[in-house]
Formats: C-alpha cells, structure tokens, sequence
C-alpha cells in the first residue's frame, strides 16, 4: 500500500475540507470571467440543454420584441413590461452566471496545467539514436529518456532506471516520489519532473489522451456529461415546465371565459403571462443544475482526487459497501511491538536485550519498534555495535528470520516457526510455554516474534497492528450512512478478526487474494449493493474495473490507474471517506434546491393570480398576502407581479452558495436527514418567499417603479 | 359540525381501517393464487373459464402483452356496450320503448367510453333514456369488468416492485377473472341483498302508476336496481340506475343503506393498500401509503364538512334554521336529502370524489363553493386518496416515485423505492402520466371556455319542467350557473372525465354532441394513457435487482414518507390547478362571503 | 398479440353472460322471496290501489297534509326525472328568484321559486312571523327532487295550518308527528325525520278509524 505520511495525528473527518481551493468562492478574477460568460452563454443552442431555461429565454425573446414594439407604437405600461422583460433576461443571465461560476475554478486550473504541457520537449529513443521532439508528437510505445531537470512529456511506465519524481504539478504535493522500473511504482505521469537519476519511460498514451488531457478536459467541464440522475431530475424539470406551460396557456381561456362571464376586466397581457410562467416553473433548479453538478466534480478536485465521470461520484453518494484494504487505511503501514513476553524461568531484561540487540539493525519500522521500545519501557540505553565483532544476519525469505552474531553467540529473532526450526537445528529444545504465548499473541491480533539466543528460546516480542487514531468513530459514521465496511486483509482470520472488531468494521476477508476479491464485490454487487474499494497494485486492477467506485492511488500502477473511475493524487486510501460523503451532498443538493423551488412557487401563486385578476375578480384580492401589512395601500398590482419576478430570479444569485458549496452532509441516517431537509428547504421555501416578495413589493413602491 | 356528524364520520373511518387488513390480505392471497375459503366453490368454474380462454394460469405476461390485453379487452367491451346501447329499441326487457332516439351515437359512444373506463359519467338522464336489459347487459356488466380490470393493473404495478429480475409482471386474464370471482362476486351478492332489504327495488316488473293521495300522479319506475347498485358503488363506478343516482330513495333509501355505500367505495382501495403493503413484502409499506391517503381524505373531508355545515351567507340572512339542532352555521341543504342530513352527504361528496366513484348521494353543484372545491380538488390530485379500484392506487404509486425522487435526492443517494432504483425510465413515465392527465383535463377545458355562454344561463336550468336532456349542440357551453360557478362546471365535467370520476357539477348541459364526443375522449385517454405509461413502469421495475436497504436508504414506511407523499399529491394537484381554482371555487367562495350573486 | 383477442372476446361474452343475465336474475329471484315488498319499491296501497312508494315522496299541495320539501324533480316529485337543482350559492336565481305568482304582476324572467321566495310562501301558508326561522328543509330542493321525507321542525311548524284546515286539535297532529317521526338509524345513522306519505296517511285516518289508515306494506 503506498505511502502513509498521514498517520494517525491526521484526524479524519467527513466533512470535505478543500485542500487548494481559491480563498473564496466568490474570487474577483472568477467573477467577472462569469459574468462575461453569463451574457456568451445566452446563446439559445447552449441554453437548449436546459429545457427549463430554455423556455426562459424563449419567453424573454418574446416579450423583448413585444416591448420593441410598444416602444415603437407606445404602450400602455412601459415601465411595467419593460421591467417584467429586463427581469426576464436577467433570470436566464442569473442560471448562466451560476454555471459560469461553477467552471470558473476548473478553468483557472485549467490553463496552470495547459502551460506545463505545451512547452515540453520529449527525448525519443529510436534503437540507439535519441532524438529531440515535441511531446505532442509522441504516440503511443514510443520510449523516452529522462534524466534530472527533464518534465515527463507524456504518461508512461518506467522500463529502465529509477528516480525521484516531483510530481507537484499534478498532485500539489512538494515531497518527490520514487518511480523505478517494475513492481508497482513504475507509473509516471505526463507534465511531472524528474529531480534526480536517469529512466527510460515507455510511453502509453497518445496525445490528447493523456492522464493530464483528461485532466483538464474534466476540470473544464468539456467532457461533462450529465450522470444518470441528472438526466432523470432533467425529465421531472421539463415534464414539470411542460405541465406549467399549459398551465398558462390553458389560463388564457380560463380567464376569458371570467372575463365574459363578469363582463369586466381584460385579458391577461402577455406580459403577465410570462411573468407567471417564469414564476411557476422550476428556475431555481433549473438555472443551478448544472453548477451543482460542476461544483461537486470541483470539489472532488480540490480533495485531490481525480474522477474520470460524475457517474463515479454520484455512485459514490450510493455505495453500500465500502472495501478498505487494512494495511495504510484502517492500521498505520507497520506494526509496532508492544510488549516483550518472556519465557518462564527467563529475566524480562535478558528478553529485552536480546530482542535490542537483534533489532539495532533491522532498518524495518517493526526493528525500530522493539528497540524503541526495549529502551522506553525495559530502560535498555541505545547501544552501537559498530566496533567490528558484530555480524548482522538480514531477513531473508528461507530463514524468515533476522539478528545478529554478537561475541560467538548467535541472537535470533523471527517467525515462531522459524525460530524453533532454528533452536532444534543447533540442537536445543523449545518449551512447550512458547507456543501458548505465540497462540496466545495471535489470536489477539497480534504478531508473535520469537527470540532466541543460540538454542535457547527467550521469549516473545507481541508486535501489534496499530489501528489509526479515530477510525472507530468514522466507520461508526459510516454504519449510521447505512454504509458496510469491510476490511481486506492478507492476515489469518483470527488475526483480522481481532484487527477487525478494535477498529469497529463490519466485516472482513481475510487470507485475501486478487481472487477473492473480486468474489466477494461480485457476491456484494448481485444482491444489489453497490462497491467501493481502493487499490494500487496490478493486481487490483480487475476488481477496480467491477467495483462500482474503484479509487486508484496515483502512486499506483498503470493499470490499476486505468482500471479504477477515480485517482487520488494523494494516494492516500482514507479519501474514499470524502469522496463518499461529495457524491452524497450532490445528490442531497439536488434534491434540496428541488424541493425548494416547487416550494416557492406557493407564494408567487397567492400575489400573482390575485393581481392579474384585479379587475375581473376583485375579491380575490383577499389572498394576496401584499394586501396586509403596513403600506398595503401602496401595492398594486404591478408591484405584486414585479415583486415576484425579482424574487424568482435573485433567488437564483442568492442560493449559488448553496449549489457550489453544497448542502451541508452530516452522517446521520437517512430519516434524519430526510426530516431536516424537508422542514429547511420544503417548509422554508414554502415559506421565505412570503416576507421577501412582500419587502420586495414595498420597495418597489417606495421606488416608484411599480 | 355537529356531535353526530362526527360520530358517523369516526365510525366509517373505524369501518373502512379495520376492513383493510382482512380484505387486503384476502386479495393478496386471491391474487397470488393461494388457496382461500372460497377456492373450493369457485375454483372449478374459474378453471372452466381459463379453459374456455385458452390461456394458462401460469402464463405471465409481458408489460406490453398484459397491456394489450387490457386494451383488447376494453375495445370490446366497449363495443359491446355501444352496439347494445344503439339497439336497444330492438331488444326485449324495454318497458318503457327506448330506441335509438334516446341513445344517439354520440351518447352510445360517450356512455361506453364511460362505462369501459369505470368513469360512469352519465350525461343522459338514465329514467329517460336507458332500458332495463341496456342497463344490466350492457352498463352492469362495464361496472363488473371495468372495476376488475382496474384492479387488476395495480396488482400488476405493485408487481413491479414486488417482483425481481422478473420478465413479466403477470398474466391480465387470470387478474380480471380472479378480482371479479373471488373478491367482487362473493361480496356483491349478499350486499345487493342487503339493499333490497332496505328497500332498494330488485324485479323485472313494469313501472307502476301511483294515484298520490294528494291527486298527483307518479309513474313509479323500479327494476334489477340493487344487483347493480351493489357493484356500482363496490366498483367505485358510480353509475345510477337513476338520474339523482345514490340520492335517488330507490337507490339509497336509508341512512344505513348510505353508511354502507359509503364504507364500500372505500373498501377494496383501502385494503389495496394492504394487499401492496403484503405483495412487497412489507406490510408497513402499505399503511404509509394507507396514512397518506388517509391524511388528504380527513383534510378534505374537514374542509367540505365545515364549509357545508357553515351554510350560505346570503341564505342564512333570509333567515333559515340550522338543520341540524346543534349545528352552528344554517347549514348547506339544497341539493341534499333529509333522511342524510349534512355530514353523511359532505361524507359521500369526500369519499365518492376520493375514490374515482361518481356516485352521488347530494348535488355537487348546490355545495358551497369550498365544499365543491374539495370534491374538485380530489378528483384534481387525479384520484390518489384511496381512489378507484386499483386506480388509486397505482394513481398514488406514481405519485410516489415522484416523491421518492425529490426526497430521495435529499437523502443523498440515487432514489429508489422498496428497494428498486427509480431512474429516467421510470421518472418519465410517471411525468408521462402526469402530464397525460393535466393535459387532457386543461385544454378540454380551456377549449370548452371559449364556446359561448348561455345568454341566460339561468334560463336553461333543468326545473319545473324543463327538458333535461335540451340538446343545444355547440351554439353554447351549456353552463347551468353564472360566473365564477359555470366555471367551476366546465373544469369539474372535464376533470371528472379525465380522472374516470363520474360525478359531475349537474348543472352543466353535457348531452350534446360536442360534450359526449370530447368528454369520451378525455376519459378513454383519461383511463388508458394512464395505464400504459404506469404498466411501462412496472414492466422495467420488474426487471430490476433491488438494493438491500439500509440506514442511508430513504425508508418508506415511516410516517414522515407518508406525510411527504401527502404533501407531493397536494402540492402538485394544488400547483398545477391553482389559477384554474382560483378562477372557480376560490373567486366563487369570496363572492359569497360578500353576499353577491349573479 | 392477435392472441389476445380471442380471449378478449371471450371473457366478454362469458362475463357478460353472468354479470348480465345470470346474476340480476339469481338476485332478483332471491330479492323476490325474501323480501317482496321491498324488492316490488315498497308499493303502498290503499283500498288496493297503488297511492305510491312508501320511500318515495309525492306532491301535496293541500293546507290538510304534511307539505313535502320543495321538489325539483320534474314538476315536481316526477319519479321520471329525479334530480336536484344544480343552482350555486352564487346563482342569483337560487337566492332571489321569484314565482311567477308572486312577483306581483312583473313576471321574474327566471320564473323560479328561490330560496327566499320559498321562505315567504312557507311563513305565509303557516302563519309564521317574517322573523321567525324557516326550516332548512322547507326551503331548498332536495338532491333526488324524490325525498320522501321533512324534519320533525318542519313538521311541528306545519301542525298548526293542518289542524285549522282539518278541524283537529294541534296537540293531535303533534301525535301524528310524534308516532310517525322516525329517529337516527339504529341510534346512530342519519337525520331524525317524517315520512310525508306515511304522515299523510295517519291524517287521513285519524279520527274516521277507517282501516285505510294501515295501508299494507309500510315499509322497515
């Protein structure tokens, strides 16, 4: 598993905090390349992907001509239509600017990366030859050689040397990595700069298809495509927007028929229709739609994490099964010894000095371990044995075992079996005591490590997987998310059911191999649920490719990169927390602002309807909520109308907080939260609109605008 | 509100709630093909009549085959009831020499569309026009089939979320002869016994002349009228063998006879609700969907019986007592019958519009504006509050995929429903339907507003003497009240139509041939368009996998879904209608409080 | 799909056959042996004629009998066109129309008996104060233009009117209004209320003892 620089003082926590956000969300620069981009994106073939909107404007071009020409011909209320027209415009304006503003970030991430990739130059290997060349003309199982200083010009696999890489310009991160040929760092990445050494990299990628291609692509928005419950929550906006049309239109009658019937009054103007209309149907939504679906692919970014289609995050909001690899995500990457065991008849100090001594130059974290803790907690000074008659003995794969040969006398520490194998080979005997304790140390969750001084067995070292601080607590979240942890684990299943139940998962595979793994998500995946999981290898590939969310550690491999839907820059596994917790406020934001806006329409009904039958039906003036309160007299008509058409399209400026930062998630169930949105954005949008039209329509009095 | 008025009104919601869950889990064995008390007595005949069809219980249909079957069927009952209807003149059991004349082909055409679609809207006056073998062969039968067919289709909807992975989502044939053997014949008999026992006529014998006491003369006009009656309201069809339907003594004699016809509209929807909750596995699924409906039903009902018990302003200050003693307000009595009194008839007006029933038991038209509006306001939220037979509910199962989707999102998590993910297929189908039923009822009305106005409208009210049936072909819209109320006539015929109600705002002149035309159009798309778009639904849902749930799912068996979903009916009925409400009911209502009339 | 339709044309006809024919007979043959007189429509007979149904309500127009509702059932409890008014609480008409009897001479284009008009008749034929409360029921039309029945109000107001025409004592045709008031159904369902026939009927044989005062068949 690939680096663990957070350890446990980095804290966990769900609530995504961005890494390398601009400060605010309303910096200067992406705000006024918004607005510049609000009026570019009135373009009607651009607005038709939003049908809501789209009706919008359609209906703002007709009034525009209409006021043209009551200007031409001299209307009856000038100010009135032309305010009603301008409020118009200004609502598709407003759903633009909150696209715009949603791409704005992407974009000026955008052109950082685009100037790291235009200017590089490649070194391609043709046989013995090297030549110089643009990188964009680089295809695909071309090599190239780069040494110190060279950028990276394209992605590839390292089939030759090793290097230390700063990868910064991709992931954010200053501490240069390591890429060697073979094994599971062999991955580089395209725009990266090699700081020290020399490798040949096999390209594997053509232009334009690149890790920073896709990049860019994704952070621009150009490859969005709308994930599958944006197309559905599309259909239920238009369906919707077509019911209202007909709502308005089929009011035309209506009315006329009340027109005739009382034998006063007008018809409504078309003004006033649209006044309606835009009122009725869904804008609020409508017009943030898409910034919501744009900002939480930004915000997925700004965790450092690289999702190749929002279907991958929106997947992630429904994940019923979370697979954590145990070493590096659930335990800190080494164990850590813990106690010294000795055997009956065997001083502690005699223990702990053999196990000092065959550790001092075990470079391992579990090596240090034991000598640290020899010297924290048996009191045993830091000794040097660099004077000559010490012989260290390394690990090795048959021995499985590691020491020293210290003044004739032969110090051991390894695998229990290993270590018995060894007493009996020069002829001592194991007490029977050593395999209880070893028993003992493994079904707790541990690991035992025997020591031995030449025949004779001293005891146990009890070396521990150290569970990351607060784990307990997230996967306790996690459970109340209705979300299934399961950790994988190469250990034996006493082991990791012991590793398991201290860090609070609800399951574990244990003994895991690729195999397994790929049987249990598909066991997972046919009862319905959907998977995530993390991984790095090449052999974790497969099962990133059927998990339904496959987060790949960018310290990765080639494949598993490729494989997954989702890369962390960070490589850091605990991500997949974050990304679980983004793909659900998308959703819940979705569906807040939904809510929301059907709410809102309530209120427009009780001032407009009223109003536009003033003169047919004056009774109905009784619902129009403009009527009381101090400065009723002043309202009229008019004033009701405009109210709540500034209202419906400055809602749309006042919620893009919202779109773009999301509604807050907390991992509470499903009920609670269910009951908390409903009462905020149901109740509230029933009812905000009633003080905000009213102050609106005051002050449009006060105006002398209406 | 009186004491009493709510007593009655407490008893039948103890009646209807304690009647679900026995008759819905007895549905659900029916439907399920269990063994039940009754398979022994009718199982032979069932198997003979599969024989017959040539179709095996085991078959299970595809959602577009079972459609098919639906619409086949339909298309011939409906041809059935048009040619019986136009030669009824040739045809024995005709006591009073009906002929073609009284059943022109466009009231055949709108009567069959009517009674195929389990609407009933009768725009004929049936002592006039319909003989005694067009109403049992012909109508009758509509009620029988019609309701089992609605039944039907919800079982195949609430399939869809019972069944997984699965192709078909059951076979129509063995659903029609299973709801109409088992669930409506065995209860039907002894219930149209019942009726006759308190009075309701049940013979084959020629109308009677009466010498009043009083020297009137009265040509007493019986016939099979409680074997009809029985499925008429069991069916929520609604269609009287008389023209002032379940009002009409010989329909509705006693307050007991009104109790029980109230309580069996509501019946099979209610228990529909459990026979979902049992089909999907989850009884508590089905009393959220229960509680919803139950919600809207009591504020409706509240409404309307507040709004009939407060009376009319300007009729209060002619100085008229309450009816009830202990009723506050003057109370609203025209348009209803004594024996009733004002809580059992606001109680029916709630119920039959609730439930796509039709039936009347007092003059919708006559209500206060309010009172009328929730009539039209239930049949506006497309008949969910328990609804027709089957059509409620599968009405109310595509209001929940509407609400699942807006709450689901903000629960975070990709929406679904007992389990089954609710994607764009489903979305637009329901939206589908949604729109399919909007659409209908709004621009039939809109384009029935622009016919001309009565000159007096007053003039053309069907009393002392006038011809009920005055044929005024499309010179005028035929409305029977001024203003604000003529209306709330036209949306209420075309809402009525389109939603399969039946009931209707009377005073509307509705037998021409442009109404007859246009309201059979709107209750065949009404009924049909309807059904695919959902069958469509239930067809893909079928197929699907369902998720485990879990504690981040959105559960739907809780009392805050059941609200939500409450919330989703009204609000959306509320948001499309509203404009045309408030040209109606709500203008109408302002305007009696200021004491106009017009 | 062509399949379909043979079993559509054949559950038609089956079901046809026995929901249409089979049924309503079976019914009607039970209806007829237990319960006669009911399934017949509750014939009342007098000196072996048919006077009416016993749940339907008829006109009368004498000062000497109970006065049933106003009817807007043809011209009037015509069991041929059974109905209401359908008249909106907004519909001037329902509210102020006038009789052509008594819009003095000016004759009301609607030529309707409205709500107010009715109240006027009402407190003229029975004496009443113009402030004194009309029944509700004497006022409006019922739904089925057929209701068999008054409120034991309105009875108790018509009683003085009966007795001057009839030579009877008021207290005695209180008796007739209380032995013929039916009360809620089974305590609980509906309005107390005053069959009009079968009041009528009690008139008719109060004091003569004639047997024609127990006409067969009264009905529950």
């Amino acid at each position: 598993m690939g680096n663990d620089e957070t350890g446990a003082a980095d804290a966990p926590e769900v609530r995504a905090r961005p890494r390398r956000a601009p400060r605010t969300l309303f910096a200067k620069q992406i705000v006024h390349r918004a607005a510049a981009d609000a009026v570019r994106k009135l373009d009607p073939r651009l607005v038709a992907r939003n049908p809501v909107m789209f009706v919008v404007e359609v209906g703002s071009i007709i009034t525009l001509l209409l006021f043209i020409r009551e200007l031409l011909t001299g209307g009856r209320d000038l100010l009135f239509d032309g305010q009603i027209t301008a409020w118009l415009w200004f609502t598709v304006l407003f759903a633009n600017f909150a696209e715009a503003m949603a791409e704005g970030r992407g974009k000026a991430q955008a052109e950082a990366l685009r100037k790291t990739k235009t200017l590089t130059m490649a070194r391609r290997l043709t046989g013995r030859h090297e030549e110089r060349i643009g990188a964009t003309e680089l295809r695909k199982g071309d090599l190239v050689v780069c040494e110190a200083g060279d950028v990276i010009p394209g992605d590839g696999e390292v089939t030759d040397g090793i290097a230390s890489v700063d990868e910064s310009a991709i992931t954010g991160e200053s501490a240069p990595v390591i890429r060697e040929s073979g094994g599971d760092r062999d991955s580089v990445t395209g725009g990266t700069k090699v700081l020290s050494d020399r490798i040949v990299v096999r390209i594997t990628s053509n232009p334009g298809e690149t890790f920073i291609d896709r990049m860019i692509g994704l952070v621009e928005g150009a490859r969005r495509q709308k994930t599958p419950n944006e197309v559905a929550l599309t259909i239920l906006l238009a369906g919707t927007t077509i019911i209202f049309v007909l709502a308005v239109a089929s009011l035309v009658p209506f009315a006329a028929f009340g027109v005739r019937s009382a034998g006063v009054g007008a018809l409504p103007s078309v003004f006033l229709l649209e006044a309606l209309l835009v009122c009725l149907i869904p804008t609020t939504i409508g017009g943030l739609l898409s910034a919501i679906g744009i900002a939480g692919m930004d915000r997925v970014m700004q965790h450092n994490v690289l999702a190749m289609s929002g279907k991958a995050v929106e997947a992630a909001g429904d994940v019923n099964t979370l697979l954590l690899d145990k070493t590096g995500t659930i335990t800190l990457g080494n164990r850590q010894a813990v106690e010294l065991i000795p055997l009956p008849g065997v001083e502690v100090d005699a223990l702990a000095n053999a196990a000092q001594l065959s550790s001092l130059a075990d470079e391992t974290p579990e090596g240090r371990s034991i000598a640290v803790l020899a010297k924290e907690r048996y009191g045993l000074r830091g000794r040097d044995l660099h004077d000559g008659n010490a012989e260290f003995v390394p690990f090795r794969a048959q021995t499985r075992m590691s020491g020293v040969n210290l003044g004739g006398s032969q110090i051991r520490k390894g695998a229990a079996e290993a270590v018995k194998r060894h007493i009996v080979e020069l002829g001592g005997s194991v007490p029977p005591e050593l395999d209880e304790i070893t028993d003992r140390i493994s079904s707790a969750g541990g690991t035992p490590l025997a020591v031995a001084v030449d025949d004779r067995a001293l005891g146990v070292i009890y070396l521990k997987d150290i569970v990351k601080g607060g784990m307990r607590a997230r996967f306790d979240q996690f459970r109340a998310m209705g979300i299934r942890t399961v950790m994988i684990t190469g250990d034996n299943p006493l082991t990791a059911a012991s590793i398991a139940d201290e860090a609070g998962v609800d399951g574990f595979l244990a003994e895991a191999t690729p195999e397994a793994k790929m049987a249990l998500i598909r066991a997972e995946q046919s009862g319905g649920k959907l998977v995530a999981m993390t991984g790095d290898g090449t052999n974790d590939a497969p099962a990133l490719a059927q998990a339904d969310v496959g987060l790949a550690m960018n310290s990765g491999t080639q494949a598993a990169k490729e494989a997954g839907n989702m890369v962390d820059l960070d490589s850091n596994p605990t991500k997949l927390i974050e990304v679980v917790a983004i793909g659900k406020q998308l959703l819940m934001t979705r569906g807040a602002l939904t809510t929301f806006s059907i709410a809102n329409d309530i209120s427009k009904y009780f001032c407009i309807i009223p109003a536009m039958f003033a003169v047919t039906y004056p009774e109905l003036g009784a619902i129009n909520f403009l009527r009381y309160g101090p400065g009723s007299a002043l309202s009229t008509p008019n004033s009701a109308v405009l109210a709540a058409v500034i209202f419906n399209a400055l809602i749309i400026i006042a919620l893009i907080p919202i779109a773009l930062r999301g509604v807050p998630y907390r991992p509470v169930g499903a009920s609670a939260l269910l009951r908390r949105n409903l009462f905020v954005y149901g109740l509230g949008g029933m009812l905000v609109p009633f003080p905000a039209i009213w102050l609106l329509d005051r002050l449009l009095v006060l105006l002398r605008l209406a | 509100m009186t004491g009493h008025g709510i007593l009655e009104i407490v008893l039948f919601c103890l009646t209807v709630t304690a009647l679900t869950k026995p008759l819905g889990v007895y549905m659900h064995r029916v439907f399920e093909g269990q063994p039940t008390a009754l398979s022994r007595a009718i199982g032979p005949v069932e198997r003979v009549i599969y024989r017959l069809l040539g179709v095996r219980e085991s078959d299970d249909m595809r959602w577009t085959q079972y459609s098919f079957a639906l619409l086949a069927f339909s298309a011939v009952g409906m041809l059935l009831t048009y040619v019986l209807l136009r030669l009824q003149g040739a045809l024995p059991l005709n006591p009073r020499g009906f002929g073609g004349g009284q059943m022109p082909p466009d009231l055949a055409f709108g009567t069959a569309a009517s009674f195929a679609t389990n609407t009933n809207w009768q725009s004929y006056v049936p002592e006039a026009s319909v003989s005694t073998l067009s109403n049992m062969l012909a109508l009758t039968v509509q009620n029988w089939t019609s309701a089992a067919a609605g039944m039907a289709v919800a079982v195949a909807v609430c399939r869809g979320f019972a069944r997984h992975g699965s192709a078909g989502i059951g076979n129509f044939w063995v659903d029609l002869i299973r709801a109409c053997l088992y669930i409506l014949l065995p209860i039907c008999i002894p219930y149209a016994l019942f009726l006759v026992w308190q009075g309701v006529p049940q013979t084959f014998a020629a109308p009677v002349v009466a010498a009043g006491l009083d020297g009137s003369r009265q040509t007493l006009l019986t016939g099979p009228v409680a074997s009809q009656e029985a499925i008429k309201m069991l069916g929520t069809n609604g269609g009287g063998f008389f023209n002032a339907n379940s009002a009409h003594p010989f329909e509705n004699p006693t307050p007991l006879t009104n109790f029980v016809q109230i309580v069996s509209i509501f019946a099979i929807p209610a228990a529909l609700t459990c026979t979902f909750g049992r089909m999907v596995g989850n009884p508590r699924q089905g009393w959220a969907i229960f509680g919803a409906m139950a919600a809207l039903f009591l504020c409706g009902l509240a409404v309307c019986y507040q709004a009939e018990t407060a009376g009319v302003p300007a009729v209060r200050d002619i100085r008229v007592a309450a009816f009830e003693d202990d009723a506050p307000g003057a109370g609203n009595m025209e348009g209803k019958e004594v024996r009733f009194g004002i809580a059992p008839s606001a109680l029916f007006a709630t119920v039959t519009t609730a439930a796509s029933c039709g039936a009347v038991n007092s003059m919708h038209d006559s209500y206060t504006p309010l009172g009328g509006m929730v009539a039209l306001l239930n049949i506006l939220c497309d008949e969910t509050v328990f609804g027709g037979v089957g059509a409620g509910l599968f009405g109310m199962l595509m209001y929940a995929i509407v609400a699942v989707f807006i709450a689901g999102l903000m629960v975070g998590r990709t929406p679904e429903y007992l389990g089954k993910k609710i994607g764009k297929y489903e979305v637009r189908m329901a939206i589908l339907a949604l729109l399919i039923l909007f659409a209908t009822a709004a621009s039939w009305t809109a384009l029935a507003c622009t016919m001309p106005i009565p000159p007096s409208a007053a003039a053309l009210n069907r009393v002392n003497g006038s011809s009920p049936a005055l044929d005024l072909g499309g010179a005028s819209n035929n409305v029977g009240n001024p203003g604000a109320h003529g209306f709330s006539e036209l949306l209420y015929a075309y809402a009525s139509q389109t939603g399969n109600n039946g009931s209707a705002f009377a005073g509307l002149t509705a037998n021409t041939p442009y109404y007859n035309l246009t309201g059979g159009i709107a209750m065949l798309v009404g009924r049909f368009l309807m059904i695919i778009p959902l069958l469509a639904m239930s067809g893909s849902l079928a197929r699907k996998q369902p998720t485990p749930a879990s504690a981040g799912s959105l559960a739907t068996d809780t009392p805050t879904f059941a609200f939500l979903l409450a919330g989703v009916v009204l609000v959306v009925g509320a948001l499309e209608y509203f404009p045309a409400l408030a040209l109606g009911p709500i203008a109408e209502n302002l305007q009696m409080l200021a004491r106009q009339a017009f | 799909m062509i399949r379909h339709l043979r079993p559509a044309l054949v559950t038609v006809l089956i079901l046809s056959a026995l929901f249409g024919l089979v049924l309503p007979t079976a019914i009607t043959g039970a209806a007829l042996f237990l319960f006669p007189h009911q399934a017949g429509g509750s014939l009342v007979q007098l000196g072996g004629r048919v006077i009416g149904s016993g749940v339907i309500g008829q006109t009368f127009a004498s000062p000497g009998y109970f006065h049933p509702r106003p009817s807007a059932a043809g011209a009037g409890y015509d069991p041929l066109a059974s109905g209401g008014t359908n008249l909106g609480p907004t519909n001037a008409k329902l509210l102020r129309g006038r009789h052509r009897d008594h819009a003095g001479g000016a004759p009301d284009p609607g030529d309707f008996d409205g709500i107010g008009d009715l109240a006027a008749s009402y407190r003229a034929e029975n004496q009443l104060a113009a402030t004194d409360l009309a029944p509700a029921d004497a006022v409006t039309r019922s739904a089925s233009g057929l209701d068999p029945h008054i409120s034991p109000r309105n009875a108790i107001l018509q009683a003085a009117r009966i007795a001057r025409a009839r030579r009877v004592s008021v207290a005695s045709v209180r008796d007739i209004i209380d032995q013929n008031t039916e009360g809620r159904q089974w305590g609980i369902f509906g309005q107390p209320r005053v069959n009009v026939l079968r009041a009528n009927l009690a008139l008719d044989g109060m004091g003569s003892g004639q047997a024609t005062a127990h006409p067969t068949g009264t009905g529950r």
